[in-house]
């Protein structure tokens, strides 16, 4: 049950958006299709949909092969990043859309419309025309209105990405709620990997028509499979093989075996959190993230000389992203904390 | 920069000055030879039996090639913008013929093509068929001369709405004709009306290519144009002014009827061409 994508190829012209792609997303869960753009995650949820022809590979919804099925007859519903809203229609029509396709009679009509607008919140404006309604709104709408025919899977293509900040964080909080009350098996494509974390429960991360990888929010963070992933689910800096995040990081006074020297460059306080710019002896620059009170302890100054500790590291089997290289954490002997070995 | 005052007003004044010589000043003339002497010597003109049977030669023309021409004009402008195709700039150019060519001289085509000594001409009268001198044969000029117009509308509206409204249209359960129906024809409503309106115009008002098919018969292939021509030619003026009134009135009357049905079209939000001139398409739009 849920969706399952095998070995799914896509070419446009001279582009290959799709190579070999393989997904299985669990019956009522939310995943997100998280990747950089030209990735290939929205390609795939058009390909889910209907909406885009695979050269090569199957789709099987809710465990019927859908691959040659059209997207009028796939039952899915899908919101557009910019709402694809009927403008000709109002509010209540384009919720009604799908319904009157599928000849209900007008009181069952009236009722499940105003049941959906009330759920998205916007029942007193059913006879607004979309062009008098906010982006958030309109996206509202537009989830209503794929909502209304009950469909089998929702598919989302970067559904908040034309909104503003605020509106966005709202409307994914809401998104979350919503899932957990109607339980539909929803997949929604992002390249913002903080909205992917926040709201999805299954991430499946995207690079050049490829899955790097697939996991929860955690295993992507703590066990990323290759550099690529590392990098695209959190800040990432790059000593030497190593890679090592920001918070991973630990400024000393006293140099020991394990430390690196550099130079302090800038001192960025934002909020709670502070940032320390360093420049080590070959030029690298390196980022650090410590707390407001870590700074205060170390007293530390722009243009000093300070000591570099990373706490975690991760280096992988060569550095091209799109092999799959196993992660492997370098280990103390003594087995406390893993950390860099000190000369680079 | 905005200009000033006496430029801002100079300006408006010879926009208007300029209208009003080269379009205002020729129509109001019309108008005001045509009712000089009051409404009879007009009306009687216009209720002649050769200037009725001219109204509704001309109504026919309408009737006829307005129809044909936006079904075909909204069917290849969605195959042009929705498909891609290697042959669409062929058939882009193509639809572009009659702006290139002279009226009279698609009239000459289609009299060698249908007439006695032409390819089709001796098959089609042993089959029985008049096309020349005939209404066929001015309704097929008709249609050549005014086919661009609802292809160079419809064109840029499509393209600016896009697929997506369809695309949604067709993952909540509508096949290709609801979706064309429901969501696309709506869509595009506005720039159909715009080259309804132009089909219309010119098609009641063609002389050249029509006056070649039809040999201009009094009473029975003679249209409106044709009609005001040979009245005046004859020194008839009363009927040449009082048929260009008819004539100018038919052309207002669809212009009425289409700012009504805009009017609609804007306050839900319908999308409108910015431009009524016929806007190039370009060739490499990607498809669906």
């Amino acid at each position: 049950m849920g969706i399952a994508v095998e070995g799914a190829f896509k070419r446009f012209d001279d582009f290959q958006a799709l190579d070999d792609v393989s997904i299985d997303v669990p019956d009522g869960s939310l995943t997100a299709l998280l990747g950089p753009s030209g990735s290939g995650k929205s390609t795939l949820l058009r390909a889910i949909a209907g909406l885009e022809n695979l050269d090569a590979g199957t789709v099987v919804i809710n465990g019927k092969d859908a691959t040659k099925t059209p997207a009028q007859k796939r039952e899915v519903g899908f919101v557009f990043q910019h709402y694809a809203a009927f403008k000709h229609m109002t509010v209540f029509g384009n919720v009604a859309f799908g319904l009157k396709i599928r000849k209900w009679d007008k009181a069952k009509i009236h009722a499940r419309v105003h049941e959906l607008l009330q759920l998205v919140q916007l029942d007193g404006l059913a006879e607004r025309y979309p062009d008098q309604l906010s982006g958030g709104q309109r996206q509202r709408m537009a989830l209503a209105r794929a909502l209304a025919v009950e469909p089998q899977v929702l598919l989302l293509d970067e559904p908040f990405g034309a909104l503003d900040a605020k509106v966005r964080k709202d409307l994914r909080t809401w998104l979350r709620r919503l899932h957990d009350e109607m339980h539909v098996t929803t997949i929604f494509v992002t390249h913002d990997q903080e909205e992917a974390m926040d709201v999805a429960e299954q991430l499946v991360v995207m690079n050049r028509g490829r899955v790097e990888q697939s996991g929860s929010a955690n295993e992507l963070y703590d066990h990323p499979a290759n550099e690529f992933v590392m990098s695209f689910v959190g800040e990432v800096n790059r000593l030497g093989d190593d890679f090592v995040r920001p918070h991973d990081m630990e400024i000393v006074h006293d140099p020991d075996h394990r430390t690196q020297e550099g130079m302090v460059q800038r001192i960025v306080t934002l909020g709670f959190e502070v940032r320390i710019e360093l420049v080590l002896s070959d030029g690298t620059e390196i980022w650090a993230q410590l707390t407001r009170a870590e700074l205060q302890r170390l007293e530390l100054r722009e243009g000093q000389i300070a000591y570099l500790r990373p706490i975690q590291a991760k280096s992988f089997n060569g550095s091209s992203p799109s092999t799959d290289g196993a992660s492997t954490p370098h280990r103390t002997p003594d087995g406390g904390d893993a950390g860099l070995p000190a000369a680079v | 920069m905005t200009p000033s005052a006496p430029a801002k007003w100079g300006l408006r004044s010879l926009a208007f000055g300029y209208l009003g010589l080269l379009l205002l000043a020729p129509v109001g003339m019309i108008f005001f030879k045509t009712f000089e002497h009051g409404l009879a010597a007009p009306w009687e003109a216009m209720t002649s039996p050769e200037a009725i049977h001219a109204i509704q030669l001309t109504l026919l023309m309408v009737a006829v090639a307005v129809p044909l021409n936006t079904i075909f004009g909204v069917g290849c402008a969605l195959l042009l913008v929705r498909r891609r195709w290697w042959g669409n700039p062929i058939i882009d150019a193509i639809i572009n013929l009659p702006f290139a060519i002279s009226p009279i001289v698609i009239g000459l085509s289609l009299y060698l093509l249908y007439g006695n000594d032409g390819w089709f001409g001796p098959t089609l009268t042993e089959w029985g068929f008049q096309v020349l001198f005939s209404w066929p044969g001015m309704v097929l000029a008709s249609i050549f001369v005014s086919l661009p117009f609802v292809v160079r509308e419809v064109v840029p509206v499509l393209q600016e709405i896009g697929t997506e409204q369809e695309q949604a249209a067709s993952t909540l359960g509508a096949n290709g004709w609801q979706t064309f129906w429901r969501v696309t024809l709506p869509a595009i409503r506005w720039g159909v009306a715009y080259g309804v309106v132009l089909t219309t115009a010119r098609v009641l008002g063609e002389f050249g290519a029509v006056t070649i098919v039809s040999g201009s018969i009094s009473g029975e292939t003679e249209t409106l144009p044709l009609y005001v021509a040979k009245a005046f030619e004859q020194f008839q003026e009363e009927a040449a002014y009082a048929g260009a009134i008819v004539l100018a009135l038919l052309a207002l009357t669809t212009l009425l009827l289409m700012s009504v049905g805009g009017r609609r079209a804007k306050s839900s939000g319908a999308v409108v061409p910015t431009a009524e001139a016929p806007i190039p398409i370009s060739n490499n739009k990607e498809g669906s």
